[in-house]
């Protein structure tokens, strides 16, 4: 590389460093929001955190029904995620390249998965309040829709990437299409898929509070009623034991990930 | 009766550049035929019009007295039952069993619900263990597909190919991913498959220096146009030339 493309290279960084920080600048004042500010009032939040987030003798007390509330949640999380992991393997079947039927099934199955992916999940147990009203179901609801979204985009890749030779192979010794779904396809992106599977039950408990809050279920619900009456000592043991539940799941997930893969 | 009769094949993707340009020729039942060419000469594309993994675009594929292009599902599937096909990336499933691969090969002869339930008979069994022995892998029979060596995986994708029991036998570039020692063994083996079963095979090949030392008959194929049909040692140096046109071969010797 020659030192004039050297120079220019550097020139450009430069130029793009500038830019940036002009559009942080002017956003910035146009939403005026002040950095100086946002750093002073930094440590007094931190402190405040320390102070009232504690947990204490006192909260406790509440564990077993936090733990109830916990263990129902996650449940209600996993199932979502696996029923709604049936449907997508028959959307991703469907959608995939490889293991299409026909055009219009193809166009059908991608676009169901593109309209639930790209609502949130916040989005949909808010319209899902409004049709099912403030129950359990409303959450699963949410947490499914959003699930076959999700699962049937990576199920159409996994497929897509991992067996299509095969299925050539297969198909040129004279094999029905359901042998061919059977014996090529799924042996070869099953392992992939659950990993996806897990994935997803990982984002759905952390999902499942949110989506809890607002529709008055589960863990959320618990976290919202003790936040509202003010009671911080216990929202404390409410995050930690979904931080903890969180990274238990994750810890048997990647291992469950090492040995099947 | 040939076994395989090729007329005025033609064969575009997209309605504007013809792959195969009226191609015709017939193979004899027993043949060892390579087809050789350079890259992007449609040897593949051939191949696949045998056995109607691509729709072709106009002209006649006869396979022992059938009409390949007419055929519809059910009778294609019965078709390619009788028709073999080795890959050049071996097309196996690789994480399943060298056997459980092998026995693929059967699926073409079960109902829907059979294969699904993997009902294979004592017999189909037997056999794939007999055709792992001969190609020398028996004792990898177990094992996942992805721990083998390239040469061994291809040894699984040809009794893949013989489990069905066919009379034409597709090799797409079989030993373009080996080294020369593997290429050898797989060549050796190929050969055996018409020389020791009478299975016909239609070879598509890279390598002249290959195609000459094993093959009855060579067809050379340019652009998707045949412009050799002979026997090896009508395979002059001239003709190599034109096959490969000059300047590549220069590339190649050199």
């Amino acid at each position: 590389m020659s030192e004039k493309v050297m120079q220019k290279r550097k020139w450009q960084m430069t130029i793009a460093l500038i830019i940036i920080i002009a559009i942080t600048y002017l956003s910035a004042a146009i939403t005026k929001f002040n950095f100086i500010d946002g750093l002073v009032a930094f440590p007094e939040a931190i402190g405040w955190m320390f102070s009232n987030l504690l947990i204490t003798q006192e909260s406790l007390e509440k564990l077993p029904t936090i733990l109830d509330k916990l263990v129902e949640t996650i449940f209600m999380s996993i199932a979502a995620t696996t029923t709604a992991a049936v449907v997508s393997i028959f959307l991703g079947i469907m959608g995939s390249k490889t293991t299409s039927i026909n055009g219009f099934l193809s166009t059908f199955a991608r676009f169901i998965a593109s309209v639930s992916r790209n609502i949130p999940v916040v989005a949909w147990a808010l319209i899902l309040l409004l049709s099912f009203g403030q129950n359990s179901l409303t959450g699963y609801l949410a947490l499914f829709v959003g699930t076959v979204g999700f699962l049937t985009r990576a199920f159409i890749e996994s497929i897509d990437e991992a067996s299509h030779s095969a299925v050539e192979a297969l198909t040129a010794t004279g094999a029905t299409y359901f042998h061919i779904v059977n014996k090529a396809v799924i042996p070869q992106s099953l392992p992939q898929m659950i990993s996806w599977i897990l994935f997803m039950i990982e984002t759905n408990i952390r999902s499942a509070t949110l989506v809890g809050i607002l529709t008055g279920t589960g863990i959320g619900y618990t976290f919202d009623m003790y936040y509202k009456s003010m009671n911080y000592n216990v929202v404390a043991l409410v995050t930690f034991s979904i931080v903890i539940a969180v990274i238990i799941i994750e810890l048997m997930s990647n291992y469950i990930r090492k040995v099947i893969m | 009766m040939a076994l395989l009769q090729i007329a005025r094949l033609s064969k575009s993707y997209d309605n504007e550049t013809k792959v195969l340009k009226d191609i015709s020729f017939s193979v004899k039942a027993g043949e060892f035929v390579s087809i050789i060419g350079p890259s992007g000469a449609g040897k593949s594309t051939l191949l696949r019009c045998v056995n109607q993994m691509v729709p072709i675009s106009s002209g006649e594929v006869i396979f022992d007295n059938a009409p390949v292009t007419q055929l519809k599902k059910r009778a294609l599937r019965q078709l390619r039952t009788n028709i073999g096909m080795v890959f050049q990336h071996y097309n196996l499933v690789p994480r399943l069993t060298v056997i459980e691969n092998v026995l693929h090969g059967r699926l073409g002869y079960k109902t829907t619900l059979q294969g699904i339930m993997s009902r294979f008979t004592e017999k189909e069994k037997e056999q794939a263990f007999y055709l792992l022995r001969k190609l020398g892998i028996e004792e990898h029979a177990y094992k996942r597909c992805d721990q083998l060596s390239g040469g061994q995986q291809q040894r699984v994708g040809i009794a893949r190919a013989l489990i069905q029991g066919p009379k034409l036998v597709l090799c797409d570039e079989p030993i373009a991913s080996l080294d020369p020692n593997s290429s050898k063994i797989i060549m050796d083996h190929l050969k055996s498959i018409t020389s020791e079963l009478g299975i016909t095979c239609l070879v598509n090949l890279h390598q002249v220096e290959v195609a000459q030392q094993y093959s009855d008959r060579i067809i050379g194929l340019n652009q998707g146009e045949v412009v050799f049909d002979g026997t090896n040692y009508q395979l002059t140096e001239e003709k190599t030339n034109r096959i490969y046109g000059t300047e590549m071969r220069e590339l190649i010797t050199v």
